[in-house]
């Protein structure tokens, strides 16, 4: 999505008086998805713009390198469409609306809520989920070092976290204390884990994988 | 007699090592399948219609337009017309339909009218004077508190209390069991005595819940040389767990169910179902491979997981999937009930302590509550004490870790703080020399324990005088507090089977709620046999499996790894007869030590453990283990445990923010499974006492009757951001190992609020009364200092 588009659409959520989350599932229409299995169009601020829905459409997915394909309505999430058509359950549904962290997945290798992205929107894209992390059996580094430093207890941030502590070291391979605290605040634990996942990261850093 | 006790610390190979969980590769990699992520085959979406009154009652309800829209399996009333509702997101109907969008759009078209009662959903101070419910009970009372969800326990103390107003029928009694009495409430009415001559019982929001007086508190207070008077207190909290409650449930035939259900208490599910479902509890079958979080929450099946049933059947049979949406896991799934109190407390000018009085109060929604444990850990020689419960429509109360005791922490560990500083003495040495008014088996472990905490928070370095600090606008400051709690193991059988080809398999319907349960059976039964972790096949989650009791109360870690080291030895004892033959030696004179089974004289004299076990001849060999079994002993869990919690944090007094930065637990808790995993727990607890401390509350709003943050943006949890340098400390060795395994879960959570509250109020020269310690709080407690 263009920045000016993005732009547009918060202003017209403002004005609509209803969250991003909502608009993002009520709402049919979509600037900047590419054209797929013929939606009709319409004339909308000067521009033929596709219109998807309502009711489903076919649409496609590359996730972990695969090919996945799928009849959903445009209001379908990434992540249900993960979790509810493709039985990719990694990536967990906690607060439905980009506060936690527990959906991180990753599209194009960067970080996001799978929760908060349409699955219209991912089409075309790389999606990466912790599924792929792990290379013919053997845990990825950043996996050993949450095993290896108890970074889990009830586990249901765990796919979230490792996702995000993946992107994070790829982004800081060397990161310091204070970026730790800070690049990762964006996912939630609640049994506390955040004591054996600071260690993990300092593990792998130092390792320098 | 087989010889079942723990062995020595020169004898243990696994027993209280460093070991990593054997779960979390599976949970790393995204593989560990939760409840949440079971997709059954023809799986339906099932979602609820919630009340937006805190106080209602159901006028009418027409679901036509739901039942007839496409792809709409199921349509079932949960309370029908003329229904009372007694919080918001009370559960009305339910539906099923074939995806989630659907689900949601059936819930939509419903129509229900209500008629709104007026509510309560504050927790504020009861006004003086204010009605109390009391006298006699109606058998509609007693419905009422069962629609209320008020727990089994405290109606049975009502009943006592102050007995019925007339006796029932056969009938009724039949018909309160069906509505869910248990058959202690029953047997209460059963023997309570008829006050028919008394008249109905006034309705009130306010219950005297306890009125308690110990020795003579007046002439204490008259001969006290200085007392402290303060008001302390914490707030409801959620449970906040992030995988939701909920349950996939489908009949595999006419008469047996499959449930999937996020539970603490596998083992306990299916006989809670099956008395509401009218099928033999045999025919229940409960599974659960992984549970995201319970923290007390999650031990019934819950409305919402009985209609996953009663729609099913609606809908053919079909897996009906119900999985509670964030707010209403907030908002309906469990709270932490709140307590509140003015405390005074009298001590002698060299800081003995010499009396306690307290007026609380609190909620646990509906069902009112009890009061928390005070004064905790000391018993102070001369106490008066009131509690008041509220009776509100916030929703029903829930354990919550350590029930009570963090409460019970803040009010008594605070007010005493604040006492020790009315005498300028430093609360380290003012506890320790009170630490005699703990119980006596635990004053030494609480001696040892303050002395470690002080070495590792660096306390005599830190602690000032109260409000004495560098000048500036960001003041430090130390506390502290001290905790206890019980831990016994609770029952369990475990079922262990040696295969003729050395595999190994152990069975046991117990749950692994975060804490470790698999890794700790495992670590238990490898260490007793002289074999790999690996080399043993654990089976649990499953009403298939020989019964164990809930995860709650710090029970589990006692309970499991005395079944199965009762299972193991005995295991290993049957074995040793079969293989003594080949080595030309007696049972006894034998051990398994590292895959090998030898000759203890002569360990050159060996089997390999597949070998040895190749001597059982055709068939496997089960045995049971049990805890308790006072045919086997020594008894090989324990209960109480000490425990103590220091925290150093930051004040900016111009803008109230706290932060924690560092925090120190001290922890005993008798023989250690996996030194790792207990340190885990420990830091696990810091963190969430720093988010009960400084951030979490479950805020109500009176107007609407509403919760304003049923959300984990404006519910806030304790992000990494917050967390501080944490430091854990495990007692271990001689006193403690011997005590045998006493469970974990609970203790440490119960100080780090009071221990924050307490070491802001050294910071800042003022006590911030109530939990969280938020920025507004903080400011009100500086400007009325200020003012003073």
């Amino acid at each position: 999505m263009r920045d000016d588009d993005s732009n547009k659409k918060e202003k017209q959520d403002e004005r609509s008086g209803v969250s991003r989350r909502d608009f993002l599932k009520i709402s049919s229409i979509s600037v900047a998805v590419p054209l797929v299995a013929g939606p009709k169009a319409v004339l909308a601020a000067g521009e033929q713009v596709p219109v998807h829905g309502p009711g489903a459409g076919a649409m496609q997915f590359t996730i972990n390198g695969k090919k996945y394909k799928a009849n959903l309505e445009p209001r379908v999430t990434l992540l249900d469409a993960l979790r509810d058509e493709f039985d990719i359950t990694g990536a967990k549904r906690v607060c439905d609306r980009a506060e936690c962290g527990a959906c991180t997945v990753l599209i194009n290798n960067k970080p996001v809520y799978a929760c908060s992205v349409l699955a219209i929107e991912a089409q075309g894209k790389q999606v990466t989920t912790v599924e792929s992390l792990m290379q013919q059996g053997k845990l990825h580094p950043i996996q050993q070092a949450f095993v290896d430093n108890d970074a889990s207890q009830c586990g249901f941030c765990t796919p979230g976290f490792v996702v995000a502590c993946k992107a994070f070291l790829d982004k800081h391979p060397n990161p310091t204390a204070e970026d730790i605290r800070h690049g990762l605040s964006g996912n939630l634990c609640r049994c506390g884990t955040y004591h054996g996942i600071q260690q993990a990261i300092a593990q792998v850093a130092q390792k320098g994988a | 007699m087989p010889d079942y006790s723990w062995p020595d610390a020169g004898h243990r190979t696994l027993i209280g090592k460093r070991i990593s969980r054997v779960d979390s590769p599976v949970k790393v990699s995204g593989q560990a399948k939760y409840t949440y992520d079971v997709k059954r085959p023809g799986l339906l979406f099932g979602k609820i219609l919630r009340c937006p009154y805190a106080h209602a009652k159901v006028i009418s309800i027409d679901t036509s337009a739901a039942e007839k829209m496409p792809g709409v399996k199921a349509v079932h009333i949960i309370q029908k017309s003329n229904s009372t509702i007694h919080w918001a997101g009370d559960e009305i109907v339910a539906v099923a339909a074939v995806d989630e969008p659907t689900a949601e759009d059936a819930i939509r078209s419903i129509e229900v009218k209500y008629q709104k009662l007026p509510h309560l959903v504050s927790d504020a101070e009861p006004p003086k004077g204010a009605a109390e419910a009391q006298g006699p009970i109606s058998m509609d009372d007693i419905d009422e508190m069962l629609d209320n969800q008020v727990p089994p326990r405290q109606m049975v103390e009502q009943i006592q209390q102050y007995g019925i107003t007339s006796k029932p029928e056969e009938e009724t009694l039949n018909g309160l069991k069906e509505d869910g009495a248990t058959d202690d409430v029953i047997n209460a009415i059963r023997a309570a005595t008829v006050h028919p001559e008394e008249g109905t019982r006034p309705k009130s929001n306010y219950q005297k819940a306890a009125a308690q007086t110990v020795g003579d508190g007046e002439k204490a207070f008259a001969q006290a040389e200085v007392s402290s008077e303060g008001l302390y207190g914490a707030p409801v909290i959620t449970h906040c767990c992030l995988e939701s409650h909920g349950s996939t449930s489908e009949w595999t035939d006419n008469d047996h169910l499959l449930v999937h259900m996020s539970t603490q208490n596998v083992s306990g599910i299916a006989g809670q179902m099956a008395e509401l479902l009218k099928v033999p509890a045999t025919n229940i079958r409960v599974h659960q491979d992984h549970i995201g979080g319970g923290f007390g929450s999650k031990f019934g099946p819950d409305r919402w997981g009985i209609a996953t049933a009663e729609i099913s059947k609606k809908a053919d049979g079909k897996p009906v999937r119900i999985m509670l949406e964030r707010d209403s896991e907030l908002k309906v799934a469990g709270a932490r009930p709140s307590a509140y109190a003015r405390v005074k407390v009298g001590a002698k000018k060299d800081g003995t302590i010499v009396a306690w009085q307290s007026e609380s109060w609190g909620t646990g929604g509906p069902g009112g509550g009890g009061m928390p444990p005070i004064p905790y850990v000391l018993s102070i020689p001369n106490q008066r004490k009131e509690h008041t419960a509220i009776r509100n429509n916030i929703g029903p109360a829930r354990a919550w870790r350590a029930p009570n005791h963090p409460q019970a922490a803040v009010i008594t560990m605070c007010a005493l703080d604040d006492l020790a500083a009315k005498l300028n003495m430093d609360p380290l040495e003012f506890f320790l020399k009170n630490i005699e008014l703990a119980t006596k088996d635990r004053q030494n472990t609480y001696r040892e324990e303050l002395g470690i905490a002080s070495d590792l928070m660096g306390w005599k370095q830190k602690w000032h005088p109260r409000g004495q600090n560098a000048s500036g606008n960001v003041v430090r400051g130390v506390g502290l507090s001290m905790h206890t709690w019980g831990g016994r193991g609770h029952a369990s059988d475990c079922d262990l089977t040696l295969h003729p080809d050395g595999s190994v398999d152990i069975k046991l319907g117990t749950q692994d709620i975060g804490t470790g349960t698999r890794t700790t059976i495992l670590i238990v039964a490898a260490d007793t046999l002289g074999i790999p972790m690996d080399g043993i096949k654990l089976y649990i989650g499953d009403t298939l499996y020989p019964p164990s009791g809930g995860s709650g109360g710090s029970t589990t870690p006692g309970g499991v790894s005395s079944s199965t080291r009762r299972a193991a030895v005995d295991a290993r004892d049957a074995l040793f007869a079969k293989v003594a033959p080949a080595l030309n030696a007696q049972p006894d004179d034998l051990e398994s030590v590292n895959g090998t089974v030898r000759v203890k004289s002569n360990p050159s004299k060996s089997l390999s453990w597949k070998e040895a076990c190749s001597k059982l001849g055709a068939m496997p060999v089960t045995v049971r283990g049990k805890n308790p079994d006072k045919s086997k002993p020594p008894d090989l869990t324990n209960s109480g445990v000490g425990g103590v919690s220091m925290a150093e944090v930051e004040v900016d007094t111009d803008t109230g923010v706290v932060k924690a930065k560092k925090m120190v637990a001290v922890q005993d808790c008798g023989l250690i499974i996996d030194l790792k995993m207990a340190e885990s727990s420990c830091y696990g607890a810091l963190i969430m006492g720093i988010s009960y401390a400084l951030f979490e509350e479950k805020v109500m709003d009176q107007t609407t009757g509403r919760m304003l943050n049923p959300n984990m943006e404006y519910y806030r949890l304790a992000g990494l951001n917050d967390i501080p340098e944490l430091v854990v400390h495990m007692m271990t060795g001689k006193g403690y190992d011997e005590r045998g395994v006493i469970g974990l879960g609970e203790p440490p959570v119960i100080s780090p609020g009071a221990a924050i509250s307490n070491a802001v109020a050294n910071a800042i020269g003022v006590r911030v009364p109530f939990l969280p310690l938020t920025p507004d709080r903080v400011l009100a407690a500086l400007s009325q200092k200020a003012g003073a």
